[in-house]
């Protein structure tokens, strides 16, 4: 039983993590059809935010909460860049765009290790998250269950942004059928350029809360992104309930197969069972209704 | 019809002529004006491109973005790895290879047995890297899944293999298999059996260009090239899209494996980092390069960015990086044929000069199913060769 709930909670937490890196994604794939292979840069471009920021806040509580802010503008800032730079004259080859965003990705990577150096930094957590609670007989570092909160409350806020703010229905009218929505006076450049702020920034907002569980490095955006692609692909196109329930739903499958095998042949096995499910629902759990033929 | 035929007839010519060409190139030229050690850095860059023709086939005439081809590049390589290690075992009457002594794993693996034979290890880099790509391309392409999905799971597979090679102390982790002594009883330190090596790889090059050459200027060709540009127009006239895909994503496969098969014994080791997702994309650069669409462009493009990476990163260690993601910027975004796309182009110019040719190919018409195989395949591809 103890076992049982331990497995739960690290299930839980991986996936609070895939959660925070996928969301972002999910909301730009989902916008435009296009897969930016940069994402997982945005979210070292968060972790060397937190680095920088307690650089220069010696707290390490007031830091980290500077650094989601901060971290979000930045992220958010190099999104837009990136789309109102390259990806807007790319619209019609989503492909294309998935290559020259990974060019993008490389030149970013290694400016990093040019400004920060090659080897990992290491970011301090605050005092009120060193420890761990003892739930149900497991202890669960308190940094899991902020990344838990923070996960909840990104999804949360962004569901918020989409349902009720004039941008987000403007966005789910891009997303449904970008054409009407242009007929029927939506900007599409300006949602575009909004959206890909939204969901950069909550990639840095992601690679925050990376650097409580693990040092920053260069690359660190990579070993999440191929993940939250899965988790993307799973949840289907641009939607927030998709994309959790795949996150959650790759974190405790993960977590569970892990504990009886060992950390490769579990990541395989995900990947089966991904390819399997894509065999019942090739377009995702959820799909937006759209009338396009493809 | 005549002038289909009549371009046909030209360029079956024009191949044989390049094919000629290329081999000289590649046998007579290439031994005598490069040191032994220019000579295997080259066999070790036809590697890559015969993992390029592959993707061009894939990619370039199929549409498939295939991200993973270091799955069945890193297949072949891993089985020719196992292979010579048991053979340089047997040959020092070992039990195990000498990295699993040193490991203390005294007993052999059940799934490295059967490649210690060597007819066996040879059907299994031809068969398996096929038979994967087969069941993972009839499970995504029968169900519809294409485009940036397809990308993905063939990114994640590579992904998936590199982290389960990485987990496996029983060939090599992290740090893979190296140290080879022999191949197929040949010893690896002569240099007359590393030039062999040059010629087997040069040799691999000419007949997988061969075989797509054949591929794609067949009927076979063109409805690839239709699937490509119209899916659903194809369904509609009543061939199954999922089979004409499955068929170009094995052979890319096939072409993958026997690449790798022959990269071991070439670079004389193959880990992890080398199959992995950025290597596999990395692939793509040359593809993308030379020209994706084109028979030559790959196989051009993959030699010429090898070439370059090995220069400039032995000088400007963290410069080449930069350069990489530029070439994919500028090259892919703005230059989609790549530079085989400038040929036609300069045909043009140059025509103004000269008296325009009465059946010159249509350039820039990629809807049209047979104009655009015409176009940005044969006729192009027989000029490059021949420049080649």
């Amino acid at each position: 039983m103890e076992v049982a709930v331990g497995q739960l909670f690290t299930g839980l937490s991986l996936g609070s993590i895939l959660l925070l890196a996928a969301l972002g994604l999910s909301l730009t794939f989902g916008q435009m059809g296009v897969i930016n292979m940069a994402h997982g840069e945005f979210i070292m471009a968060g972790c060397y935010t937190t680095f920088v920021v307690q650089q220069v806040i010696h707290s390490t509580g007031v830091a980290l909460i500077v650094s989601l802010f901060v971290g979000f503008l930045v992220g958010g800032l190099l999104g837009a860049a990136l789309e109102m730079g390259l990806i807007r004259w790319m619209y019609d080859r989503p492909l294309d765009t998935l290559l020259v965003t990974f060019g993008v990705g490389l030149v970013l990577q290694q400016v990093t290790r040019d400004i920060f150096g090659a080897p990992a930094k290491n970011v301090v957590a605050p005092d009120w998250l060193t420890g761990g609670l003892s739930i149900a007989g497991t202890v669960v570092p308190k940094t899991r269950i902020f990344i838990m909160v923070l996960a909840v409350a990104a999804v949360i806020a962004l569901a918020t942004v989409l349902k009720t703010t004039p941008l987000g229905r403007r966005i789910r009218a891009v997303v449904q059928n970008r054409s009407l929505a242009e007929t029927s006076g939506v900007s599409s450049r300006f949602t575009d350029i909004s959206t890909f702020f939204i969901g950069s920034g909550l990639a840095a907002v992601a690679g925050v809360a990376l650097t409580l569980i693990g040092s920053t490095s260069p690359t660190i955006g990579q070993s999440y992104l191929v993940d939250a692609f899965l988790v993307v692909v799973i949840g289907g196109l641009g939607q927030i309930k998709g994309t959790v329930i795949a996150a959650f739903g790759m974190g405790l499958l993960n977590s569970f197969v892990e504990y009886s095998t060992t950390a490769s042949v579990a990541k395989v096995i995900v990947f089966v069972v991904i390819v399997i499910f894509l065999q019942v629902r090739p377009q995702g759990l959820f799909t937006v209704r759209t009338r396009s033929l493809a | 019809m005549t002038l289909i035929q009549r371009l046909n007839a030209n360029s079956s010519f024009k191949a044989v002529g390049g094919f000629a060409l290329a081999a000289i190139v590649l046998f007579g030229i290439a031994p005598a004006a490069l040191s032994d050690f220019r000579l295997s850095l080259l066999a070790k860059f036809l590697c890559f491109a015969i993992v390029a023709v592959g993707i061009g086939l894939a990619w370039g005439r199929g549409g498939m973005l295939t991200l993973g081809q270091g799955v069945f590049f890193g297949i072949g390589a891993y089985i020719m790895a196992m292979h010579m290690q048991m053979a340089d075992a047997a040959k020092a009457h070992e039990d195990v290879p000498e990295f699993m002594s040193i490991a203390g794993i005294s007993e052999l693996p059940s799934y490295w047995q059967p490649f210690a034979s060597a007819p066996v290890a040879i059907i299994g880099i031809l068969v398996l890297p096929a038979a994967i790509a087969a069941v993972l391309g009839f499970g995504v392409f029968k169900r519809r899944v294409k485009g940036a999905y397809f990308a993905i799971l063939s990114q994640a597979l590579a992904a998936a293999l590199a982290i389960l090679l990485t987990g496996q102390q029983t060939i090599g982790g992290f740090t893979g298999l190296s140290d080879f002594k022999t191949f197929f009883g040949f010893r690896l330190d002569d240099p007359v059996n590393r030039r062999m090596m040059f010629f087997i790889a040069a040799g691999a090059l000419l007949i997988v260009v061969a075989i797509a050459r054949q591929l794609m200027n067949s009927r076979y060709g063109e409805l690839l090239v239709a699937v490509r540009d119209q899916e659903e127009r194809v369904r509609f006239l009543g061939y199954d899209p999922a089979n004409i895909k499955i068929v170009a994503y094995v052979v890319a496969a096939f072409f993958a494996g026997i690449a790798g098969a022959l990269f071991t014994p070439i670079v004389g080791i193959i880990s992890p980092a080398d199959i992995g997702v950025v290597p596999s994309i990395a692939f793509l650069i040359g593809v993308a390069i030379g020209g994706r669409t084109a028979l030559l462009g790959p196989v051009l493009g993959a030699i010429g960015v090898a070439w370059a990476q090995t220069t400039l990163s032995e000088n400007f260690p963290s410069g080449w990086t930069y350069i990489q993601g530029a070439l994919f910027i500028v090259v892919v975004g703005f230059l989609p044929a790549g530079l085989a796309g400038l040929w036609p182009l300069a045909r043009q110019f140059a025509g103004r000069f000269r008296p325009a040719k009465p059946e010159g190919p249509a350039v820039g018409a990629g809807a049209a199913i047979v104009a655009s195989v015409m176009s940005t395949g044969a006729a192009a591809d027989d000029e490059v060769k021949v420049k080649a």
